[in-house]
């Protein structure tokens, strides 16, 4: 593989997150994230439609009228995603229920539509196709932490294995039933940015004014 | 009348698609920067809402749903699995033709919303809106009632984010949680304070 296409599939896993710095895909990264294998079945659904339909839109982006490009794109991808639907249905039964629909909302993801339009429509269709690979797996990653954390602390289980004993079963572990509700997913992706952008200053965003202050001067 | 009163309030306040069921969260984060602008996508939002829910209920009634062609005298075709594409496809010809409208009419506001008009047509709280529409068998009265609610909803919710936002800006917060990092946060405290709410019912 040389090594353009390496940075292509590879920038998107921390670096150019998908959700973290590019703001795409946030809405299922919160929904789906009450257990661990819901959002490692929501990460594979998203990684096939994401490589399918970058190569799909990148074949025929020459031919596509720039007026009516996002019809065509969301055909594309909401045909892409019925298949993965019955592909679901037809095989992992249980999780597509409780999936319930946000299968059908990854016609929705942005990352999708934001991929096609951002980079199919001007790449080759192999690197679109590692592109689609790449933010799969950067979207994949966050999931999968926020659904480890979330099932974890909100029911002290991992993939529905039981792993704390909660006091209802006689142990010591209280669920924290705040991580189960909504605001917990929000808190919980802030508090992974924040981890990232520690680690890698550069994406720290510019605040438009600076506070000035004594004390700030002489910290740095 | 009553009854669409609560449906009205029930969407707004205690079911609000951005707070408490994660819809359309890639724009209200990175759209709600400044009020002007989260108020100009959010009147879109209104706008493609109000139309998009009432027309794929319409569509599903009288099109999709199994039994629903014995109009035409097919009365076992069940045509449902083609719901997401049909859907989607309203609401990408409904979005072109309000980003035509924006163009030429507020050239400002279409250059401000940048890409995020065209990834309105992603918006989950969209198609959202449909397939809960959908399931739960609104009548036509009441899609419309529900997509405007909605809206509504959703348009208050990123109004009331950015203007937390522009005074966040005047705000000293750690390096690393600038911009995005404390938005999700802010948004997580008021998804706190929305399932107050739910108390109403």
């Amino acid at each position: 593989m040389s090594s353009k296409l390496w940075q292509t599939f590879k920038t998107p896993w921390i670096d150019d997150n998908p959700i973290t710095l590019q703001i795409l895909g946030i809405c299922s990264a919160l929904a789906v994230t009450t257990s661990l294998d819901t959002a490692l079945v929501m990460a594979a659904a998203v990684i096939c439609v994401l490589a399918l339909s970058g190569a799909a839109v990148s074949l025929i982006r020459q031919h596509l009228p720039r007026s009516i490009r996002i019809i065509v794109q969301i055909t594309i991808i909401a045909s892409l995603v019925i298949v993965v639907d019955q592909v679901l249905k037809a095989f992992a039964f249980e999780i597509s229920k409780r999936l319930s629909v946000f299968v059908g909302l990854i016609v929705t993801n942005c990352i999708v539509l934001g991929r096609a339009e951002g980079f199919a429509m001007r790449n080759g269709v192999l690197a679109s196709t590692f592109d689609g690979i790449g933010n799969g797996i950067g979207y994949g990653l966050i999931l999968v932490l926020v659904g480890a954390l979330r099932e974890f602390f909100g029911k002290g289980s991992l993939l529905g294995k039981q792993i704390l004993i909660t006091t209802a079963q006689g142990g010591a572990f209280e669920p924290l039933h705040l991580m189960l509700l909504p605001p917990s997913a929000f808190f919980i992706i802030g508090v992974i940015i924040w981890v990232i952008r520690n680690k890698k200053p550069e994406q720290i965003e510019q605040s438009e004014f600076e506070v000035r202050s004594e004390t700030e001067v002489g910290q740095q | 009348m009553t009854d669409l009163t609560g449906l009205f309030l029930r969407s707004v306040f205690i079911e609000n698609l951005a707070l408490s069921f994660f819809l359309g969260m890639c724009t209200f984060l990175a759209v709600s920067k400044r009020v002007e602008t989260a108020f100009g996508v959010g009147l879109a939002m209104i706008a493609v809402q109000t139309v998009t829910v009432p027309v794929n209920n319409l569509i599903y009634t009288f099109v999709l749903a199994p039994g629903a062609l014995s109009w035409a005298g097919l009365d076992d075709v069940d045509l449902s699995f083609l719901s997401l594409i049909a859907f989607i496809g309203v609401i990408a010809a409904m979005v072109q033709v309000l980003e035509m409208t924006v163009e030429f009419h507020a050239p400002k506001l279409y250059r401000a919303l940048g890409i995020f008009l065209p990834l309105i047509t992603v918006n989950c709280a969209i198609l959202g809106g449909t397939l809960f529409m959908v399931e739960r068998s609104y009548s036509f009265t009441q899609s419309v009632v529900y997509g405007f609610g909605t809206g509504v909803g959703w348009a208050l919710a990123i109004v009331m984010l950015a203007s937390i936002r522009e005074r966040l800006k005047y705000s000293d917060i750690p390096d690393g949680l600038k911009g995005l990092g404390i938005s999700f946060i802010v948004v997580g405290i008021m998804s706190l304070a929305f399932m107050g709410f739910s108390g109403i019912g």
